[in-house]
């Protein structure tokens, strides 16, 4: 039996949940939380980002029973008290998805680099998303919602 | 070689998908007289009207069965749409109930836009390839939403006791112009019900100018949903009591099962049970292979990975591209005496030329690889076939699964879902048809799950290929002889490969007086199939890059040359006349100059960096693209800003619009540069991301983004976008360095980017 924190929620993975099992999958079967997703299992999309202890992981290869204790906030948990986090609404806002499989991990992934540079430069964005892929290349509307995230006051395209 | 005919039969389904796009009527106005059934009211109280296209005779009478579209308004003012095509990430649930809404005088801010179910027989074509969801779609919608607004209308006129002719309606409500009264749709919609149904033809449809919400930005249906992470996909139908799956096939297409290892996976944690299935053979439905059911998905994946078939490869593939390269090169080596074209006189027109170029182009298979691994959830129960997919296609799958089952397709139910990502990977339902096979073992619901690897290792790819091309240019500088010998592949040693064959679009738009055209074929059992902008996305590259080899062989501005070659008049290539979004040298034209211009064409560049550019008439849509970049001395590219001008029509939703135009540019760029798909003894040699390196952010450059609209019947965008792209790019690394590339991708010539 393991016990987690999901999205300042304590949750209990029962015995018939192997320990090897990666975080993604508890989620998803195990915990009905389907918005990190699975895309490629060896940590090379970064479709399941989501955050251990403020940092973004790969959660497909990351194993369930290294867990206890710590802070899994999924996408599901971002917005704080039914407020949308500035990246959801600047997501919105923008229109970045097209069919929308990546988006949850590329917002984990971009929250986290706010997190560590709330004014990120190009660069530092290049860096931090990388991991990331959009099979549908939303790229330069990932890049426009990150920056009027992290500077709400300018205006920002393309 | 039964297992062979399998196979034919199977690309012959393929290849029927793209026929089927094809041969789609160009202008939807020409489809007759559409009638509209009201129908009982659904669930509650409330306007529902439905679509129909009559038979021809008593239209009105006809059962509701015939049904393909529905509005549903309610009493709280909410406008319902059924959005009856499948959402790929194509913005087509937001485009529908825009075009409703529009003709509705809807206020968008109270529209919701609903999946519709699947069921051809009361909705129609509920596929979507080829662009053809809004052109097919189009009239069908505003006529569903000015319909609805006449009866509204109409009700409100009747209760105010004034003429229908002094209402108006806006912002999902009716107002009497002189004496101001005014009614909500959802106040009047009980009565509007109650109205007669207008006769289509009297429906005045909206001018362009006349639009109140077409062509402005609207944020996709859906996206609130997709950034707070709510289930959505294919991937994430949770069925109560339900198990996980996974299917192994063999690596070389075409084997078959001999032994597995079952007693072993069965004593693992989770593992439910493993059993082996025949197949049908057909690669687009069930090939043989071992199911593995777990009580989770990584129970299933942890059994999959301890798995050990022996596998029967007497009847599978031995493809091999290194062999087929090898021998695509000696054919090229002869013209075939059976030319498929034979226009004018190419042998006279090079022996007087004043410039004849001779190249060779190629360019691998690729994988869709759309990012939500294939997936279904299928459940039998109550002498029913339930299943949740996502699906391009789904009306496709029902006669499969409905002959697999056993039962007739009243009895198949498909709920599809959102897909994550298509690209033409899921207009086959092979693993949709898979999941049913083995939810026909088992009692409760069943999710198939197929793993990163196995999308990678079955998919029904786009065909690599190998083009010999000779031209010629006059002593004027025009566009003279074309001669191409196209090298491709075939399955049933007859047709070409689904994807394989001569693009139907590029014969009509390179426009030279003298044009012989051939085919060589090799044999192929890897499956093949409709990749984004089928043909087009690797032929365009071959024709935009040799023309631009021709016109600098002559010295020609190539943008002039372009110009010229898409305004000649060659009456043996001319299109019928009529069909509004057929090829049309003034839009051609009309984009290709306004991305010169945008391009800054013509202007000194400094050392190393090129421009580039290459249009192309691709599925409805005139599309020119223009690449900027540099080229270092270790060939790495830089590319400083990409151009897509296309003229679809009218825009329906500018943001949408503009999205599939920036993505299908990028996805051009990151397939020319680093993407390959190789067989050897008939196994794909590529495995996951890691040796398919799908473009990332950092070399994701702006994509600058201008369509010129026009009264056309609107296009789609999903697969125009991309074509362009890789001959934009190819013409300037030439304009950069002085080097021609030939080949895709461009990784495997040592460029970087």
């Amino acid at each position: 039996m393991i016990q987690l924190n999901v999205n300042g929620q304590q949750r209990i993975v029962g015995d018939d949940v192997e320990g090897d099992t990666p975080l993604l999958w508890v989620l998803r079967d195990h915990l009905g939380l389907v918005g990190a997703k699975y895309g490629c299992g060896i940590g090379a999309c970064g479709a399941c980002t989501v955050h251990v202890d403020g940092k973004a992981v790969r959660s497909c290869t990351l194993p369930v029973s290294q867990l206890a204790g710590k802070k899994i906030t999924t996408i599901e948990g971002l917005a704080q008290n039914g407020k949308l986090h500035p990246l959801q609404q600047a997501w919105i806002d923008a229109d970045v998805p097209q069919c929308g499989y990546c988006q949850a991990g590329q917002i984990m992934n971009a929250a986290a680099l706010l997190n560590d540079k709330p004014k990120p430069s190009e660069a530092d964005i290049h860096t931090a998303m990388t991991g990331n892929m959009c099979r549908c290349a939303c790229y330069t509307r990932i890049r426009t919602a990150i920056q009027t995230a992290a500077n709400p006051e300018e205006t920002h395209r393309g | 070689m039964v297992e062979m005919s399998k196979f034919a039969q199977s690309d012959a389904y393929v290849a029927s998908l793209i026929r089927e796009v094809e041969n789609l009527p160009p202008a939807m106005h020409a489809m007759g007289r559409r009638g509209f059934l009201k129908l009982s009211t659904l669930g509650g109280a409330g306007l529902v009207l439905a679509f129909h296209l009559p038979s021809g005779k008593a239209a009105a009478a006809e059962a509701p069965k015939v049904i393909n579209a529905f509005v549903r308004i309610s009493p709280d003012n909410v406008v319902t749409v059924y959005s009856k095509g499948p959402e790929i990430g194509q913005g087509i649930k937001t485009a529908f109930g825009l075009i409703i809404a529009e003709e509705l005088d809807a206020d968008w801010k109270t529209v919701m836009v609903e999946q519709a179910r699947v069921n051809p027989k009361v909705y129609g074509n509920q596929s979507a390839g080829g662009s053809t969801s809004i052109p097919r779609g189009w009239d069908q919608l505003r006529q569903a939403g000015a319909g609805a607004k006449a009866m509204l209308i109409a009700a409100a006129a009747k209760s105010w006791g004034v003429p229908a002719s002094e209402c108006m309606a806006q912002d999902s409500a009716v107002r009497h112009k002189t004496s101001g009264k005014s009614a909500t749709y959802g106040e009047l919609a009980d009565a509007a019900a109650k109205m007669p149904v207008p006769d289509v033809a009297t429906l005045k449809l909206k001018t362009r100018a006349e639009y109140r919400l077409l062509g402005k930005r609207y944020s996709g249906v859906d996206n609130a949903k997709v950034v707070t992470g709510q289930p959505l996909f294919g991937i994430d139908v949770q069925v109560p009591g339900m198990v996980y799956a996974n299917y192994t096939k063999c690596p070389a297409v075409g084997g078959k099962v001999k032994n597995y290892n079952r007693e072993a996976l069965m004593k693992m944690p989770g593992v439910i049970d493993v059993f082996a299935i025949e197949g049908n053979g057909k690669p687009v439905e069930v090939m043989p292979g071992v199911a593995i059911i777990a009580n989770s998905t990584w129970a299933a994946f942890k059994a999959k990975n301890a798995l050990k078939v022996e596998w029967d490869e007497s009847g599978a593939s031995k493809d091999s591209s290194s062999v087929a390269a090898a021998r695509a090169k000696e054919i090229a080596l002869k013209f075939p005496e059976n030319p498929s074209v034979n226009l004018g006189n190419v042998d006279a027109a090079f022996a007087k030329a004043a410039h004849v170029v001779d190249a060779y182009y190629d360019y691998s298979f690729v994988s869709h690889a759309p990012l939500e691994p294939m997936n279904s959830t299928a459940w039998w129960h109550d002498g029913v076939m339930e299943i949740w997919s996502p699906t391009q296609a789904a009306n496709n799958a029902l006669p499969m699964v409905a002959d697999l089952v056993g039962v007739p397709e009243d009895n198949v139910i498909v709920h599809q879902m959102r897909c994550g990502g298509g690209f033409g990977r899921r207009l086959m339902n092979d693993y949709m048809v898979e999941a049913v096979a083995i939810a026909l073992k088992l009692k409760t619901p069943v999710k198939l799950q197929w793993k990163r690897e196995d999308d990678f290792a079955h998919d029904f790819y786009r065909p690599g290929g190998f083009h010999q091309l000779k031209g010629a240019v006059d002593k004027n500088g025009e566009l003279d002889a074309w001669q191409e010998h196209f090298i491709t592949y075939t399955t049933d040693g007859k047709t070409e490969v689904a994807g394989g064959n001569f693009s139907g679009n590029l014969p009509n738009t390179t426009l030279a007086p003298n044009v012989r055209r051939a085919t060589s074929m090799m044999p192929l059992m890897t499956p093949t199939g409709p990749w984004r902008g089928p043909r087009d996305n690797a032929q365009v590259f071959v024709n935009q890059s040799f023309m631009h080899e021709l016109s600098t062989a002559a010295g020609r501005d190539h943008v002039q040359f372009l110009l010229d070659v898409v305004n000649r008049d060659v009456p043996e290539l001319r299109l019928k006349p009529g069909p509004n979004i057929n090829f049309n040298k003034n839009r051609a034209s009309g984009v290709i100059k306004l991305c010169a211009e945008k391009a800054g064409w013509g202007k000194k560049r400094p050392k190393g960096t090129g421009l580039g550019i290459a249009w192309a008439f691709s599925y409805g849509g005139h599309v020119a693209e223009a690449v900027e970049l540099s080229v270092d001395d270790k060939k790495h590219i830089t590319v400083h800003k990409m151009i897509v001008v296309a003229d679809v029509g009218p825009v329906i939703n500018l943001s949408g619009a503009e999205n599939q135009a920036q993505g299908g540019a990028i996805d051009g760029l990151s397939t020319a540069m680093g993407l390959e798909i190789s067989m050897e003894e008939g196994r794909i040699q590529q495995a996951n991301f890691g040796n398919y390196p799908v473009l990332r952010i950092r070399s994701a450059p702006p994509v600058e983004v201008h369509f010129i609209q026009s009264d056309f019947t609107p296009t789609g965008l999903g697969e125009p976008g991309l074509p362009p792209l890789a001959g934009a790019l190819g013409n300037a690394i030439f304009a950069a360095t002085g080097v021609r590339v030939r080949s895709m991708p461009l990784s495997k010539l040592g460029y970087t980017i």
